[in-house]
């Protein structure tokens, strides 16, 4: 929720990104506060997922201008880890399996290294099993997922619970969702959605990537951003989730279009 | 050429100096076949990279160091050995240096199962080991397994009679303890129609020195046999270890084997399985860890002589230092093996730009109504993977090492016997670790 005296937790101003020398992003502003909760929409291939990869810093995308600053540091001069460390937090939109490694042996290593980074104690397996039981319980997740191969075999509601399972543990300032709801049937929506409910807290906020508006029925944002080619074309509230919905994306591009001309 | 070969020649009769003076076996045919290894010794050659079997591997680091015949009698203490204790195999026939060490060995009863020395045991077993001993392994092609079979004496014998499940694993355990020396392990196991058990065949040092460790097992499945065969290979790291090893397969019999290749500066393991009957079914899997300058060579083939045969087989290579790993795995369907079904995969993980891998999978189909999958792949770490662990706060070291010994874990996975797992699970730790 939208907070007067929220603490500005992300603040990225004229950001480009290129993947393999072709510019993606083209110009990216966005104010995060504390305790909001921003939905990223657009259509397929308007910079959406790159822009989330770009904040978390994958190697592959390029940031070629623009700043970001997250929690009043210098985000682009952090590596992937120092992010993740400060509490940046990305659900994948395509988790990546790893074969021969037990989920719950790299839980508790993601776990133990965000802990160790915030000064407080790390736990031994038996300690950690309990507490990411209890985690699964809010997901609705069955615990012989822990046993099995980081990813491996899930479907792709399973792969989702995992991300969000993650989120859980890490409890992130800032978490960015990659389509976190593609994938998911109505159920394992409605349970995926009320587990990052009751991951909001008014100290961190959240961004969400979704290409739909059905997700945004059971978290329901504060602001809704819409891209196109790698710009933030429209922003409103809720409503205009509902309107997308309805009226689909061409009306923006063209409203935006037009008004870019007017300017021109 | 001819210098090779005469320098290959001197090399052989050095190395054979000592069989003269090796005792006598009591059982004729077995002197005779020691005999006849002896004359194949001298017509053979140590092969070189000319030969196209052994193109990858140079042997010349072996062949410039001189080694002489395992000595008796190195007085190890039970404390010596502990640390090689596999706590599920209650029956465990331990050689040292090549020579059977009964104070070390401990073999409990297990049904009717025989583990034990195959000199002592010669009389008892005959009929069994007649029929197995020398059949199997083709000496008279490879100059390894002449040489071992020159040398034939003490060895381990397992014989699980018909219908007999061994409860426990066998440990068959092979320490090697001095500089210079050469040993012929030796290994037999002889599984009756619809028995099953499972052995672990396990080179180990005491020291880091510079040895030669050659060996040859034979493995042989009665009628719906089940064997499991675990081989790891943990030599010294200066060690020189070449071992042949050939398994026949007879009707609905399964065979399962993990190989493990940690140690030795040079290593060749020849491993051929023959389906001699219809709906035979093997799994051979291999992991070779290796980094520094250290060499592994794995040949491997299987032969489908008869049809409805299944094989599978994995294959992992981690290399790095500037070490080589060659993968050669070679798969017959002959024209009578109609319906078999066959996979093979190589996979190989290179951890620096200095590290070398040949891969070389080697199909030979002549029937036509078979299945047959196969492929290779060579690369570094998977990006994407690294990422989604840094992504989570792991370092990148922490992330590649991860990455690493979870590559080969799948294989390690795959070996039945829990302990053993837990060790190599921790091997494999440590060397990812160490790894640049």
């Amino acid at each position: 929720m939208i907070q007067q005296n929220g603490k500005t937790l992300l603040e990225v101003r004229g950001l480009t990104a290129s993947v393999n020398g072709i510019d993606i992003l083209k110009g990216i502003d966005l104010t995060v506060r504390s305790g909001e909760v921003h939905a990223l929409m657009g259509p397929n291939g308007s910079g959406k997922s790159t822009f989330a990869k770009a904040l978390a810093g994958h190697p592959s995308y390029v940031v070629t201008g623009g700043t970001v600053f997250y929690d009043g540091k210098n985000l682009l001069e952090l590596n992937p880890e120092e992010r993740a460390r400060a509490g940046l937090f990305l659900g994948f939109q395509y988790p990546v399996e790893i074969p021969g490694v037990a989920n719950s042996q790299f839980l508790r290593l993601a776990y133990n290294t965000v802990q160790a980074q915030r000064g407080n104690d790390e736990l031994d397996p038996l300690e950690f099993d309990d507490f990411v039981r209890e985690k699964m319980k809010l997901l609705e997740m069955n615990p012989d997922f822990l046993d099995r191969s980081v990813n491996e075999g899930f479907s792709g509601g399973e792969k989702k619970r995992n991300e969000v399972l993650q989120m859980a543990l890490l409890e992130p300032r800032l978490a960015i969702l990659d389509e976190t709801d593609s994938g998911l049937d109505i159920d394992a929506l409605r349970v995926v959605a009320g587990g990052i409910n009751q991951l909001a807290t008014k100290d961190n906020a959240i961004v969400l990537v979704t290409h739909y508006q059905r997700l945004l029925n059971y978290i329901v944002p504060d602001y809704v951003h819409v891209m196109d080619a790698g710009r933030i074309v429209k922003t409103g509230g809720k409503e205009l989730a509902l309107e997308l919905e309805t009226r689909g994306y061409d009306w923006v591009s063209a409203e935006h279009g037009a008004a870019a001309k007017a300017t021109a | 050429m001819s210098a090779t070969r005469t320098f290959a020649a001197g090399y052989l009769e050095s190395l054979l100096a000592g069989q003269p003076r090796w005792p006598a076996s009591p059982l004729a045919w077995l002197n005779k076949l020691r005999a006849e290894a002896v004359d194949r010794v001298g017509v053979l050659t140590v092969p070189t990279i000319r030969d196209e079997e052994w193109r990858f591997t140079d042997l010349s680091p072996l062949t410039k160091l001189s080694f002489h015949p395992a000595r008796m009698a190195v007085g190890l203490k039970a404390a010596d050995v502990e640390r090689f204790r596999i706590e599920e195999a209650t029956t465990r026939l331990v050689f040292v240096d090549g020579v059977h060490a009964p104070e070390l060995s401990s073999v409990a009863r297990d049904g009717d199962v025989v583990v034990a020395n195959l000199s002592a045991a010669g009389a008892a077993h005959a009929a069994a080991i007649d029929l197995h001993l020398g059949r199997h392994v083709e000496f008279r092609d490879s100059v390894f397994a002449a040489l071992n079979t020159a040398f034939l004496h003490d060895g381990a014998l397992v014989v699980v009679p018909r219908d007999v499940s061994a409860v426990a694993p066998v440990h068959l355990l092979f320490i090697a303890t001095q500089k210079d020396a050469a040993s012929y392990p030796r290994c037999l196991v002889v599984a009756e129609s619809g028995s099953a058990v499972t052995v672990v065949e396990d080179y180990v040092a005491l020291q880091p020195e510079t040895y030669f460790t050659n060996t040859v097992t034979e493995i042989a499945l009665g009628d719906s046999a089940h064997v499991d065969h675990i081989r790891v290979q943990r030599d010294s790291g200066q060690a020189f270890h070449i071992a042949n090893c050939a398994v026949s397969l007879a009707h609905s019999s399964r065979y399962r084997s993990v190989s493990v290749a940690l140690g030795a500066r040079i290593s060749r393991y020849d491993l051929n399985v023959l389906h001699t009957a219809e709906d035979a079914d093997c799994t051979i899997d291999g992991l070779a860890l290796i980094g520094e300058r250290q060499l592994a060579d794995t040949h491997t083939c299987i032969d489908h002589a008869k049809p409805h045969g299944v094989s599978r087989q994995l294959h992992k290579c981690i290399v790095g230092g500037a070490a080589h790993a060659v993968f050669n795995g070679k798969i017959i369907v002959r024209p009578d093996a109609q319906r078999t079904n066959s996979s093979q995969s190589s996979r190989n993980l290179l951890l620096t730009p200095k590290t070398h891998v040949d891969t070389k999978p080697q199909l030979e189909i002549f029937a036509d109504d078979v299945k047959c999958a196969h492929g290779a792949t060579v690369g570094q770490l998977d990006s994407e993977a690294l990422f989604y662990l840094t992504s989570r706060g792991l370092s990148d070291a922490a992330a590649r090492n991860l990455l690493t010994y979870a590559f080969g874990a799948e294989i390690i996975d795959r070996i039945p016997v829990a302990s053993l797992k837990h060790w190599l699970e921790q091997a494999v730790l440590e060397q990812t670790t160490r790894q640049p």
